[in-house]
């Protein structure tokens, strides 16, 4: 039996067809069946103009953001099995990652410039959107949600630098915390609550990791299915030709 | 009577029981909404803090002698002796609560965060620091030792005369 008849045979298998219901096929209907009952394809449309595919529209700004931010989900989960948020252990595991665990060294320095390169990438991202006025309408609303994910970027950032616990994470949540008291009537009382008591301490400690390591991804994992869907819905990329839209 | 009554409820009533479902469903969310506020505020909010107690046993004084400042890192402080008494100067920063250090070369105090510099009195005379380090109230207790209590910052300059 030839290849292309096993593959034939497979995707003809009760069990293919189980999952994938709408079946293949050379037609469009097909390919846009393929993509539509796909709950992950489903957000990315199911034509692209050839053109919005060109590095020059878009640097693949956009993309490579993505791309840090998936491998610091996979680098960040594989640093928290070695990784307790507590004081003054968190600076010893920060240290054993560093000169002890196999491979340590490379998943918390992959993690580190993967962030420092998302914060680079979503400014240059946003720069590009704004000079190619890819912001106006239709995309007006795309563009408010990249900026809540640019302000989840930049907290995610700010939660994590704490995490290694030392004199640099101290003294940086320090002073960026009591540049949050600054503000009005609530700022002390935000301060507070953040940090879970008067200095950055144990309380501040634990609180960041959630926030680092559960809410603030989750929000952001929210907002980047948003971002991604409307991209679709705003008629695709914005690729500077005159189109019916 | 009765049948008038349900004649003219037959028209509006689904309208009027929809509307009212809305404002209690509403209603409802609303408490919910502001009892999961008040809720997640008082969770947030930590009853008991486990940090260190403001008040500072400093020892006894004779251990400071004319003319030092002593710098307690630990407990975020100086300890002064002039002349006129010992004080205690508080040594976070009022800019942004770095700590500050002692230079005792210069006989001035630094912030290395963002280069603020205050006099041994707690004056800035360089920097972005808005307010003077301020004194903390000090006294000696019974045992003869200097006690300091960092939450209590002095309005006007006390010092403890040995």
């Amino acid at each position: 039996m030839k290849l292309s008849e096993a593959v034939v045979g497979v995707r003809n298998s009760r069990v293919w067809r189980s999952v994938f219901r709408a079946g293949t096929g050379d037609t469009n209907l097909h390919r846009s069946l393929a993509v539509q009952q796909n709950v992950f394809m489903h957000l990315a449309s199911v034509k692209v103009r050839r053109r919005a595919l060109d590095f020059g529209v878009t640097w693949y700004l956009g993309t490579l953001s993505l791309g840090c931010f998936l491998i610091l989900v996979v680098t960040g989960i594989l640093l928290m099995l070695y990784y307790h948020p507590s004081v003054p252990q968190g600076y010893a595991d920060m240290k054993d990652l560093q000169f002890v665990v196999s491979a340590g060294v490379f998943l918390r320095n992959l993690h580190r410039w993967s962030a420092h390169a998302m914060v680079l990438l979503v400014f240059a991202h946003m720069f590009k959107v704004f000079y190619r006025g890819a912001y106006r309408p239709p995309r007006e609303f795309n563009w408010v949600v990249g900026v809540v994910l640019l302000m989840l970027t930049l907290f995610l950032s700010y939660t994590g630098y704490l995490l290694p616990w030392d004199q640099l994470a101290f003294w940086a949540i320090t002073v960026g915390s009591n540049i949050m008291s600054a503000v009005p009537l609530m700022g002390a009382k935000t301060r507070f609550l953040i940090l879970g008591g008067n200095t950055v301490n144990a309380n501040a400690l634990l609180r960041f990791y959630v926030l680092h390591c559960v809410i603030l991804p989750l929000i952001a994992v929210v907002f980047l299915a948003v971002h991604f869907w409307r991209i679709r819905k705003d008629g695709g990329l914005h690729t500077g030709e005159k189109t019916h839209e | 009577m009765p049948g008038e009554a349900k004649k003219a409820c037959s028209g509006a009533c689904e309208e009027c029981s929809r509307r009212r479902f809305t404002a209690v469903g509403l209603g409802a969310v609303a408490i919910a909404g502001a009892g999961s506020a008040v809720f997640g505020y008082s969770f947030l909010s930590p009853n008991a803090l486990y940090e260190p107690s403001p008040i500072v046993d400093a020892g006894k004084p004779d251990r400071y002698p004319l003319d030092s400042v002593t710098p307690d890192v630990a407990s975020g402080l100086y300890i002064v002796h002039r002349a006129e008494g010992i004080y205690a100067l508080s040594a976070v920063c009022t800019h942004l609560g770095c700590l500050t250090a002692w230079k005792p070369d210069l006989g001035i105090i630094a912030c290395p965060c963002h280069g603020s510099k205050f006099h041994a009195d707690g004056i800035k005379f360089e920097g972005p620091a808005p307010r003077p380090l301020p004194w903390l109230k000090t006294w000696v207790n019974d045992d003869g030792n200097l006690l300091i209590d960092r939450s209590e910052p002095l309005t006007q300059k006390q010092f403890v005369r040995i």
